[in-house]
């Protein structure tokens, strides 16, 4: 079985495990489950009808908004213990949004390449709609509000929204220009991802900003084998997340989905848990 | 062969361990302190905010 097909079949798997409720669409109801007090490692909505596990991104403000607390140790240390472990490989395999994405870049049209500029946003939504506005901008009762849920994740509004909406009458009366605004990035990110490869992943994503950092030090990791390389530029050329792995094997942008090492025609590219070793003098 | 230099070899395991053992005091102090809760109540409830209309 070759490296993409392996990836796709356990992305499905990833998908269906995380979103195994599937009954519950009919009645709009969640899951309530004692799973749900456990993260994801990928972006997936707990208002989801069919999800098992919470939204790390969600629980983390949800736990820092609460009248309680500021900060989520068991979020942030769990995302700290994901991510170095696995860096951004959570992205490449396990992220049902990261799936639902590729299928999406699937649909025939030209296909364009995004200025690395704009990949540098992400950092930016994690750091203000993640960490400051749930803490900052708090109610009379010290009580904030989950920023990035509710102003930005189209995962949030495909698999909560649409569904939930669908689902209860009265939620639809509720609908208003919060709603809007949130299709409103649903459709542009639908319609970028069919021409951008992954652009939530690139542009918007704090989850995958957070392991992007530590894809620079996570034990499942890229190497390259600097002896075989013959510098073809096979690697960078296939690689759709515009990473060259000679020149950052470790890039923050690198979902470690293993296209390059498939493509290397030295076999100068392996990813592993464990290292090639130090220099060898 | 290879890719890195002995030292930056060693700095990075040593990085890795330490992360680790940060990250798991942090869970277990989140834990103890009742994170799990919070994040079990917000999630088996219907989020307003994370659907639109919050």
């Amino acid at each position: 079985m070759n490296n993409a097909v392996k990836r796709k079949l356990i992305q499905i798997a990833a998908f269906g495990f995380t979103n195994s409720h599937i009954g519950n669409f009919a009645g709009g109801k969640l899951y309530t489950g004692k799973w749900k007090q456990f993260c994801n490692p990928g972006l997936n909505c707990y208002s989801c009808p069919a999800a098992t596990l919470a939204c790390p991104i969600g629980a983390m403000q949800a736990v820092a908004g609460s009248m309680q607390y500021n900060f989520s140790f068991y979020v942030v240390g769990f995302l700290l213990a994901v991510g170095v472990l696995l860096g951004r490989f959570v992205c490449g395999w396990l992220c049902p949004f990261g799936l639902v994405q590729e299928l999406l870049y699937k649909i025939p049209s030209r296909k364009y390449r995004l200025r690395k500029l704009f990949t540098y946003m992400k950092y930016g939504i994690l750091v203000v709609f993640v960490f400051v506005l749930p803490i900052a901008a708090t109610n009379y009762m010290g009580m904030g509000k989950p920023a990035f849920c509710q102003y930005i994740c189209p995962s949030g509004t495909l698999f909560g929204g649409i569904p939930m909406t669908a689902a209860h009458p009265e939620l639809r009366t509720a609908t208003g220009f919060l709603f809007g605004l949130k299709i409103s990035i649903l459709i542009l990110t639908i319609l970028a991802c069919v021409f951008i490869f992954r652009f939530f992943c690139k542009t918007l994503c704090p989850l995958g900003a957070i392991y992007g950092l530590l894809n620079k030090i996570s034990i499942y990791h890229l190497e390259v084998d600097r002896q075989s390389c013959i510098k073809c530029g096979q690697c960078a050329h296939t690689c759709k997340m515009d990473v060259d792995p000679t020149t950052a094997p470790n890039s923050a942008e690198c979902i470690r989905c293993g296209a390059c090492a498939a493509s290397c025609p030295k076999q100068a590219i392996r990813l592993g848990f464990t290292s090639l070793g130090p220099v060898q003098k | 062969m290879t890719t890195m230099q002995p030292l930056k070899y060693k700095k990075r395991t040593l990085l890795q361990c330490t992360v680790l053992l940060i990250s798991a005091l942090m869970i277990a102090h989140g834990v103890s302190r009742g994170e799990l809760e919070t994040v079990w109540n917000k999630a088996v409830n219907i989020c307003l905010e994370c659907i639109g209309l919050g």
